[in-house]
């Protein structure tokens, strides 16, 4: 599907800043514990499992799992975000139970289906970079837009 | 145990006009409902001592706030020793449960209960301005949305609804039968907005919004305000019918209240609020004579059937399935009103109305026909959610 013109910001926090900036360097950054161990989203200064403050961001590695979608098709942004597309629910590769609610590019919107291995891409908007995802190169391949 | 101690009943119910583009304000409406309300508990405004609404003060635009507490509290000149609204609570009835529990406490007697809305009136004045026209940037939950295009709740909830149809089999067609069947109900009722027969091809043929939900699977947005008269037991006296008490309510929300990170992502808070009120009451599903369950997108009237237990847990296809059973004649009827889908979006407080418009065989065409004396109510959707058990005395 094509990219929008255009898309709602996001308010930037403290706590978010990692999320959203990460692309600049290719990492998608998620909170993770380093009491438990466990990664959490959205990000905030406390693991709430074991109630830890010891957290921080981590770059993941971008891979993940489409676990819920829906094909959009409604012009909620008019003509600068036009419909059809793809709004997912992902799950990280690192921990399934950790998911990040995000748009699925790059692909025919009739073939996303829940299971689907995606991964990580950026798209800047002024100081953002939005973590979208597409289809999964194959295992062997370079991921693109990371400076691995 | 029931909830509050069995100190609490209603004594009143009223509503509003209802309908498109009004050309009224939600607190003119307000005003309206708290009236009715009052009169139809026996009570003069003098009596009224505490207030509650849903959802107070909150930024949002499009009607979506038709009255604060205060609002309505200041129209009428009331004197109160209580008054709250917000929308942190369970589900639009939250601030209604919170009223009993004030009662419970000694904090007033007759609580006036109440939720307005106008936004076929407000969205019709502000059609031009799309959501691109809103230059702020998204904050709050809606930071981790927004920039994806996840705009609409219709978004959020279609994309539990695919999963659980991926996981149980749920099909468009057994969904639809969600809007047939308040559509036929609506047929009944005055107030409701859409009362032309729909068949499942016209359902099925509707535009897309958010796939699975077609137009049809989305509630209509409307004017009309709703106010429930809570009373403490013993100041009660003297009404010219049954007093409806509260067996049971649920509020319970057992994770984060977050529309993407919960465990099972077939199942909603629903499942926690309606766990935690079967655990208040020796009554069961079986007991139920009705259900009233919000239908703001039909997958989440499905979600409550679920979760009320009148089907096992992935099976509400297969409930579905079998319209006849929760028709106006059936055994479970649901939504007899029309629901949200055909009737308007009252936003949770319409179910209440209407399960205590049939408790008291006062629904007119719609009186289900049987004596009923047991209704679910079950409002929300997605971390949002709060139930009652309602039983009709004498």
């Amino acid at each position: 599907m094509t990219r929008p013109q255009s898309r709602i910001l996001p308010q930037v926090t403290a706590d978010s800043r990692a999320f959203w900036s990460g692309g600049a360097e290719g990492e998608l950054r998620i909170y993770r514990c380093h009491n438990c161990g466990r990664w959490f989203h959205p990000p905030v200064g406390v693991c709430f499992r074991c109630r830890s403050r010891d957290v921080a961001p981590e770059a993941a590695s971008g891979r993940a799992t489409v676990a819920a979608l829906t094909v959009n098709h409604h012009p909620w942004f008019g003509e600068v975000f036009p419909p059809p597309y793809v709004v997912a629910i992902v799950e990280l590769a690192e921990q399934p139970d950790v998911r990040l609610t995000t748009q699925i590019v790059d692909c025919p919107v009739e073939d996303v289906h829940i299971g689907m291995p995606v991964e990580v891409d950026f798209e800047q908007h002024d100081d953002v970079w939005v973590p979208v995802f597409r289809p999964a190169a194959s295992t062997t391949a370079t991921r693109n837009g990371g400076n691995q | 145990m029931t909830f509050v101690d069995d100190r609490v009943v209603i004594t009143g119910i009223g509503q509003s006009d209802v309908g498109r583009r009004l050309g009224r304000t939600g607190v003119d409406l307000a005003i309206d409902a708290a009236l009715a309300a009052i009169a139809d508990a026996g009570l003069q405004p003098e009596d009224i001592d505490g207030v509650a609404s849903y959802p107070g003060n909150v930024p949002a635009e499009g009607g979506f706030v038709g009255a604060l507490s205060h609002d309505i509290r200041d129209a009428l000149g009331l004197s109160t020793t209580w008054v709250l609204s917000g929308a942190e609570t369970p589900g639009q009835i939250g601030t209604l449960m919170d009223g009993a529990a004030a009662i419970a406490g000694g904090r007033a007697t007759h609580v006036l209960s109440f939720r307005s809305v106008w936004e076929s009136t407000a969205q019709a004045a502000g059609r031009a301005q799309a959501l691109t026209g809103v230059a702020a940037r998204a904050g709050g939950h809606a930071e981790f949305r927004m920039p994806f295009g996840a705009a609409s709740a219709a978004n959020w909830i279609a994309m539990y609804a695919q999963r659980y149809m991926h996981e149980h089999g749920l099909t468009r067609e057994q969904l639809g039968q969600i809007p047939l069947n308040g559509r036929r109900n609506a047929a009944r009722n005055p107030k409701a907005i859409y009362t032309d027969p729909m068949t499942l091809d016209d359902y099925l043929d509707a535009r897309m919004i958010s796939y699975p939900f077609g137009l049809f699977d989305c509630d209509v947005p409307c004017d009309g305000a709703t106010a429930v008269i809570l009373s403490r037991r013993e100041a009660a006296g003297g009404l010219r019918r049954p007093a409806i008490a509260i067996e049971a309510a649920g509020s319970a929300l057992y994770e984060r209240h977050t529309w993407d990170q919960r465990t099972d992502l077939t199942t909603m808070a629903a499942h926690d609020t309606t766990h935690h009120l079967w655990q208040n009451t020796k009554m069961t599903p079986a007991d139920v004579d009705f259900a009233e369950l919000y239908d703001g997108f039909s997958y989440l009237c499905a979600q409550w059937i679920e979760a009320f237990g009148f089907c096992e847990k992935g099976k509400v296809g297969a409930f579905l399935s079998e319209p006849e059973r929760f028709a106006l004649d059936g055994d479970l009827p649901i939504n007899t009103h029309g629901g949200q889908l055909s009737a308007g979006r009252l936003h949770g407080y319409g179910f209440l109305h209407e399960a205590c418009l049939q408790l008291w065989g006062e629904a007119g065409e719609r009186q289900i026909p049987k004596d009923v004396e047991i209704a679910a109510v079950g409002v929300g959707g997605g971390p949002e959610a709060g139930c009652l058990l309602l039983r009709r005395e004498g």
